[in-house]
C-alpha cells in the first residue's frame, strides 16, 4: 500500500517532471502575461519541438541535450512567425475567438504531424537513456533529473533575462501597462512576437529535455498543455515565478496521486487541486502577479 | 515654422465626435496651456498627438513632418513624450526600472546614465526609493516618476495630461514648480490642465476647450483676465 519507500519514490518522480512541467508553464504565463491570450497550441509546439528533436537524432545522430542549441532558437524564430502571421492579425477580435484562433492552431498542427509522420509512439533513446542511480530507496533516472535541472536552469535564465535586459522590461512592462509601454517607445508589435517566440522557444527546451525517457508521438504535447494550464493557474496567470513553482507543486500532486489512486484516476489529485485553487485562491496560490 | 501643428483635426470615437477642427500650435521653447472642462477633448487631443489615436481628418505636423501616421513608439523616437492621465508607471517594476524603460528609444538610451542622474537631481525623493516598487510610491511620487520617466526619452516636446490630478495642493505647487523647471531648461511643454489658473499662470500661451472645439486663444495673462474664462473656469 502506501510505504514510505513508495512515497519517496514518487516525491523523486514528481519533482523531476515538475521542474518541466514549470519550464513549460513559464513559456505559457509569458505568453499570456503579455498577449493576454491562453494559448492552447502550446502543446503542440512542444510536440513539433519533440519531433525535430526525434529527427535530428533519428536522421543525423544529434545528441538530444545538444539539439536544443537548434530547436531552442528555431522555435524561438517559429514562435515569432506564428505570432506576427496568426495571433497579431486577430489582436482586437474577441478573447474567446483568440482562444479558439490557437485551439484550431493546435488541432492543425496535431492533424499535420499525424499526416507526416502518422501517429506511431517513436522513441529516443541514447546511450544513456537507462542511466539511474539510488537516492536512498528511490530510484533516480539520471535523464529525468537532467530534464529537471535543464528546465530550472532555463527557467532561471529567463527570469534573469526579464529582470536584466531592457527587452526583458519592456516584456513586463507591456504585461502591466500596455498604453503606458507604448508611450515610452516600445515597439510593443515587436515585444508581443518577442514573448510569443521566448514561451515557444521554452516548450521546445522542455520537449527536448523529455525525449530521451518520453514517447514521440502527435498527442503528446496535450497532457503537457493541460499540466501547464494548471500550473499557470495555480501559480498566477502571469506569474513567472508562480510558474515555477506551481510546476514543482502540480508534478508532486501527479506522483502522489499515481501512487496512491489507481490507474485511470492518478490525475484526480492535480485536478481536485486546480479546483480548490480556483475556488479559494482565484488568483493563484502566489497571488495574483501581472508580470512579475 | 512651429515645432507641432494640428490642423483641422476631426477625431471621433465611433460615431462621437471628440475634436472638431481643431487647429492648434505649439512654438519653441514655450509653454502652452490647454484648458477646458471633463470631455472637453484636451486627452483625446494629446492622444491624437501620440499616435494612441488616428484622426478622421486634419494633420499632425512635428517639425515640419507629419506624425499623424506614425506608430506609438515613431513618435516617441521623434521627441514628443506624452505623460498620460493617471500616470500609467509599471506598478510592480522598480523605481529605476520605470525610469530606464524611459530611456527606451535606442538614441536615448546612449545618454541612460546622465538622463538619470538629471532625473535624480530634478526630483530627489525618486532617488531615494529607486529600489522600490512603483505601486508602493504615493499618487504624487508616481507623479514625478511619471514625469521623469518621460524626461529619461529627453523629449523635444514634453506633454502633460492632468499632472495635478487627484493631489493635495502643496503637492500641485511642487509639481507646477517642476514643470516651470524643465521648460527654462528648454523643454517645449504642452500641458492639458483643468486646473486652470495654475496652468495658465505658468504658461506663455492658452487655448481653451469646448466640446471637442477651440473657443479662445490667449497669452496666458490674457486668458485669466477673459471674462468667460474666469466665469467658467476660475469660479470669479
Amino acid at each position: 500500500m502506501f510505504s514510505l519507500d513508495l512515497l519517496l519514490q514518487a516525491v523523486v518522480s514528481g519533482v523531476l517532471l515538475g521542474g518541466v512541467y514549470g519550464l513549460v508553464a513559464s513559456g505559457l504565463s509569458l505568453i499570456f502575461g503579455v498577449l493576454r491570450i491562453i494559448n492552447f497550441a502550446h502543446g503542440a509546439v512542444m510536440m513539433l519541438a519533440m519531433y525535430a528533436t526525434y529527427w535530428l537524432f533519428a536522421l543525423l545522430h544529434v545528441d538530444p541535450y545538444l539539439s536544443i542549441v537548434v530547436t531552442g532558437p528555431a522555435f524561438f524564430l517559429l514562435g515569432m512567425l506564428i505570432q506576427r502571421v496568426v495571433i497579431e492579425p486577430n489582436r482586437f477580435a474577441a478573447e474567446h475567438n483568440q482562444l479558439l484562433l490557437t485551439l484550431g492552431l493546435a488541432l492543425f498542427l496535431e492533424n499535420l504531424a499525424l499526416v507526416l509522420w502518422q501517429g506511431d509512439f517513436r522513441t529516443v533513446r541514447p546511450a544513456y537513456a537507462n542511466a539511474s542511480f539510488t537516492l536512498g530507496e528511490a530510484l533516480v533516472e539520471v535523464p529525468r533529473l537532467v530534464a529537471c535541472a535543464g528546465a530550472v536552469v532555463m527557467a532561471l535564465a529567463l527570469f534573469g533575462f526579464l529582470r536584466l535586459t531592457d527587452v526583458g522590461k519592456a516584456i513586463r512592462a507591456l504585461a502591466e501597462e500596455p498604453e503606458g509601454a507604448m508611450l515610452m517607445g516600445i515597439d510593443v508589435g515587436r515585444i508581443r512576437a518577442v514573448a510569443f517566440g521566448i514561451g515557444a522557444g521554452c516548450v521546445a527546451v522542455a520537449g527536448a529535455l523529455v525525449t530521451p525517457f518520453f514517447y514521440v508521438a502527435p498527442d503528446v504535447g496535450e497532457s503537457f498543455n493541460i499540466m501547464a494550464f494548471v500550473v499557470v493557474v495555480l501559480g498566477g496567470m502571469g506569474n513567472f515565478v508562480g510558474a515555477l513553482l506551481g510546476g514543482f507543486i502540480v508534478g508532486l500532486a501527479e506522483s502522489l496521486g499515481a501512487t496512491a489512486l489507481p490507474g485511470s484516476l492518478k490525475q484526480l489529485v492535480v485536478f481536485a487541486l486546480f479546483v480548490l485553487v480556483l475556488l479559494f485562491r482565484p488568483a493563484g496560490l502566489f497571488g495574483g502577479g501581472r508580470g512579475r | 515654422m512651429s515645432l507641432l501643428e494640428l490642423s483641422n483635426l476631426d477625431v471621433a470615437y465611433g460615431d462621437l465626435p471628440a475634436l472638431s477642427d481643431v487647429s492648434l500650435a505649439v512654438e519653441a521653447g514655450e509653454t502652452l496651456s490647454v484648458v477646458g472642462a471633463n470631455g472637453s477633448g484636451k486627452t483625446t487631443m494629446l492622444r491624437t498627438i501620440s499616435g494612441l489615436l488616428r484622426p478622421r481628418r486634419g494633420e499632425v505636423r512635428f517639425e515640419g513632418e507629419r506624425i499623424d501616421r506614425l506608430p506609438c513608439h515613431r513618435v516617441v523616437e521623434r521627441g514628443v513624450v506624452h505623460v498620460p492621465e493617471g500616470r500609467k508607471v509599471f506598478p510592480s517594476l522598480a523605481v529605476r526600472e520605470n525610469l530606464e524603460l524611459g530611456s527606451y528609444p535606442r538614441a536615448a538610451r546612449a545618454h541612460r546614465a546622465d538622463s538619470l542622474e538629471r532625473v535624480f537631481s530634478l526630483f530627489p525623493r525618486l532617488r531615494e526609493r529607486a529600489g522600490q516598487a512603483a505601486g508602493t510610491l504615493s499618487g504624487g511620487e508616481q507623479q514625478m516618476l511619471a514625469i521623469g520617466r518621460a524626461l529619461m526619452a529627453r523629449p523635444t516636446l514634453l506633454m502633460l495630461d492632468e499632472p495635478s490630478l487627484g493631489l493635495a495642493p502643496l503637492i500641485v505647487t511642487e509639481i507646477f514648480r517642476t514643470i516651470d523647471a524643465i521648460h527654462r531648461a528648454g523643454v517645449t511643454v504642452l500641458l492639458v490642465e483643468q486646473n486652470t489658473r495654475q496652468a495658465l499662470a505658468l504658461s506663455r500661451r492658452g487655448y481653451v476647450l469646448e466640446n471637442g472645439r477651440v473657443v479662445l486663444v490667449g497669452t496666458g495673462a490674457e486668458l485669466l483676465g477673459n471674462e468667460h474664462v474666469k466665469r467658467a473656469y476660475l469660479g470669479m
